[in-house]
Parts: structure tokens; sequence; C-alpha cells
């Protein structure tokens, strides 16, 4: 059979692929064990396929407790890496997350989407997401985790994301029983602790070289 | 106060975390002989970006179990057509991409969003950086978005990209690619990649396919498909794409019914 696969657009609901080829169906009898598919860089021309007008916002301009979290990415000569882009993700003030993978159920929190993706484009090398400072979040082994929000930076020269988590540093008594960052040697512990500036928070993140932050195998 | 997490993560660990009430999932990760590491020398601009030390083990927890939930408010039907742009028709090949996005234990993943992103036929981005002086088509912009369905499937129809050239190294060209990202349901499933073409004649001197562990090179490449290749229309290019599972539960999964 033929079909035009143009004949698309003038549907109202989400986009549906056109029939397969068929199919059996059946039951495996053991787990099916399939290879990942390879990460690859996002190369330098990110912003034509991952830019989002909206995507600095995950919370909604004027919401009540609004932050700026900001910061630079640096790489190993110093200089800041203006082709990135950084995406977020973290509970909301009351610790809930707005995913059905949150085994306690999805929250919902008014004007809060707990992601954001924004590109190191302006001023070059700076991100800037407006969010809600997280709540505590249970840690899975009877404790809280100090609040932090979860960080994926991608790059050209980047074949795969690195992972951070952005701390507080007025959340000194959290973080000091935090399971994560009490992992971790003392003095390092820093490069995740983000400042509070005048409407938020500030944290740069060196890729490379002395000061390179503490980065997470996930 | 206790001592710091008890037991160290171990990426071939399965089943679920109890403690505190809450039953988690961990979600498996590629072994170091197929997984793309961060940093590869032949990779030039890898050298000062790829971070020197080790990764610290993050065992998951309530933030890595989640992800946001980015669905239909973010596409709409014209973004699974990259050849209808601006009122007029994309020139080059035109092609069916399809396939599944499924997890490591063979679950398919529905409902996700699907970003992809891609040269022009002659090997153009449209983007200011991009200074290759091949012709930009007025009729494509390379952005393509698409939800999986109900069965994990997508499809979208674009022109086959061109091979293009970059500064990597003397006379260094990039295997034609379509750019693809995925957030899965949970944050440990986010994925960028890139998907190739059968049989590139670019494969040997480009870094960034030659990444990839040997292993696993081939789960980068799409399969030409005669079969959804669209008569007078369009050739097909089948690509599943595998997020990490967590090796939970037993499932019943469709069979793929093979095709000469
Ligand atoms: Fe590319």
């Amino acid at each position: 059979m033929t079909v035009n696969p143009l004949d698309v657009p003038d549907v109202t609901e989400p986009y549906q692929p056109l029939p397969g080829r068929s199919r059996t169906t059946g039951f495996l009898t053991e787990p099916l064990r399939l290879g990942t598919s390879p990460s690859a860089t996002v190369g330098p021309y990110l912003a034509i396929g991952l830019t989002w007008p909206d995507g600095t916002w995950a919370a909604v301009e004027g919401a009540e407790g609004g932050i700026w979290v900001r910061g630079r990415i640096f790489d190993g000569n110093g200089d800041v890496v203006p082709d990135a882009m950084v995406e977020t993700w973290q509970a909301d003030p009351d610790g809930g997350f707005p995913s059905p993978e949150d085994p306690r159920g999805a929250s919902s929190y008014p004007g809060f989407r707990g992601f954001a993706r924004v590109a190191t484009a302006q001023p070059p090398g700076e991100f800037a997401v407006h969010t809600l400072k997280p709540g505590r979040v249970p840690d899975g082994e009877g404790g809280l985790q100090a609040p932090h929000i979860a960080v994926s930076v991608f790059a050209r020269g980047l074949l795969d994301r690195v992972v951070l988590r952005i701390y507080f540093a007025d959340e000194a008594e959290a973080n000091a029983e935090d399971v994560v960052l009490r992992g971790l040697p003392e003095d390092r512990r820093g490069t995740l602790i983000a400042t509070p500036t005048d409407d938020g928070y500030r944290l740069d993140i060196h890729l490379q070289g002395e000061r390179e932050t503490v980065f997470f195998a996930v | 106060m206790g001592s710091v997490a008890k037991e160290p993560y171990r990426p071939a660990m399965t089943g679920s975390t109890s403690g505190g009430g809450l039953h988690l999932p961990r979600y498996l990760r590629e072994p170091d002989a197929t997984r793309t590491p961060v940093g590869f020398p032949d990779y030039r601009s890898t050298g000062l970006r790829a971070p020197l030390r080790t990764p610290v083990d993050l065992p998951h927890r309530l933030t890595e179990i989640t992800g946001p939930v980015l669905g239909e408010d973010r596409v709409v039907p014209t973004d699974a057509d990259l050849t209808l742009r601006n009122g007029g028709e994309a020139v080059g090949q035109r092609i069916l991409v399809y396939g599944r996005v499924l997890d490591s234990d063979g679950r398919p993943v529905p409902n996700a969003l699907v970003e992809v992103w891609q040269a022009n036929a002659g090997g153009r981005y449209r983007h200011v950086v991009d200074v290759f002086p091949a012709p930009l088509d007025p009729h494509f912009d390379g952005l393509g978005r698409v939800l999986t369905d109900s069965l994990g499937r997508y499809e979208f129809m674009t022109i086959k990209p061109g091979a293009y050239p970059w500064g990597n190294h003397h006379n260094a060209w990039r295997p034609a690619h379509i750019h693809f990202s995925l957030f899965g349901r949970a944050f440990t499933q986010r994925l960028v990649t890139q998907m190739y073409f059968p049989d590139d004649q670019l494969f040997g001197q480009d870094p960034i396919f030659n990444s990839i562990p040997a292993a696993a090179r081939h789960r980068a490449i799409s399969r030409f498909s005669l079969e959804r290749t669209v008569d007078n229309w369009a050739l097909a290019f089948e690509w599943d794409i595998v997020l990490r599972g967590t090796d939970q539960t037993p499932f019943e999964t469709e069979d793929d019914g093979d095709v000469a």
C-alpha cells in the first residue's frame, strides 16, 4: 500500500506514525538486554534543534519565590564556553517532582516545570535559569538530601553530557548532612555550592583545571 | 550524621533500592567497553573541554529517577515533516526516518519527545557559525520534533543530509548524520546522539564516529528499509534508539517479524 506521508499535517491530534510493517507478538522468556545507543556530541549547531523560547523558565516569570540561578562555564584554558547548553532538573519547594516517575506521585506546584534548558551564548559562556529554590528530598536511606539542582552540560567537544549538582551556600546545615556532599573530598565540595546573589545564586562550572567541578557518573 | 553512602554504586546492579519507604529503580549503565567516552583525543575539541578527573559515582535517588514531562504542547504535526518549510519544498533526496525508542529492557518508551536537527542536502546548517560555502535552502531549516506513540514508535520525513567539512584535521568531513535528542522518563535516561547512514565512506576518518567503541558503532547506523520506502516519493531508513533500562520487571514485547 502506498501512503503519502505528507497527508499528516491536517490532523489536530499529536502526530501519529503511519502503519508499520506487520509484527508478531510473543513472550520472551528472559530479559532482553539491548545495548544502549551511543552518546554523541551536540556539536556546534545545537541551537537549531535544542533552543526553546521558554527554556529558561523552570518557574514561570513572576512566580512567587522566583530566583535566578546563573553561572559561567569555563574550559581548561580558563576561557568561557560560549556554545554549551545547560539543562536543570529539580524538586519544587516542597521537595516533590513534577514527574510520574516519583514513587510518591507526581507533584504539581503552581507555575513550576522543574526543568530548564538554556544556551550559554549570551553573554558568552553564561547561563541563567529562572526557578524556585528546591526543597529537601528523601535520600532513600532515612535521611533528607540538601536542596539541590541536577545539571547536565552539553557542548561541542563533549561526547557525552557531564552531570553535576548545584547546592546552596546558605544551606550549611543541610549540606553538612547531605549524603552526596559528604561522600566528596572536603576540598572539592565547594565546586558544587552556589553563592547567594541579589536575585538568586551563582555557580561557575569548570570543565577542567585546578578548580575542575565535581562531575558525577549517573 | 552517619557515614557516607554505605555501598558504592555498581553499574551492573539490578533491582531496586529500598529505604525510607521508597522503592527506586536503578538504571543500568552501559559498560565502559561499549560506552562513548566524554573525551577522545582524535576529536580535538575535547582536549580543553572533557573533564580530566574520574567522575564520582552517584547512586540513583529521586532526582535521578524522575524527569520532566515534555509532551504534546511542544510538538505540532508539521514538525514531523522537515521537507516543507517556509511555504515550499526542500531540495534533496527525501527520506523517511523511523524506528522505535526502547529501553535496554526492551520496553517501548511511549509519548517521548524526540528532537532532531541536521544539515541540508548540501551539508550546510542554517546556523551563523556554519560558513561552509554550500547553498542554504530557503525551504529547509533542519529542525524536527516528534513524540513517540504508545508503542514507542517515531517517524519523520526529511532530506538526506549531506556530508560537511570541519576543522578537526586536514580534509576532515563528517559522515552524513542526523542529531537526535531524547529524554525518556528519567534524568538518567537523557541522551543526545547522532544517527548515521549505512556504508558511509567517511566513517574511517571521522573521530566522532570512531569515538564510539568499535563493538557499539553499529548501533549508531540506520538500516536502509525497502519495505517502508514510499513508492514514488521517498527512501526509508530505520533506526531504533535504546535508552537505559532498569532490568526490573518481566515484560512482554513485540518480536520483530524479520524482513529480508
Ligand atoms: Fe552535525
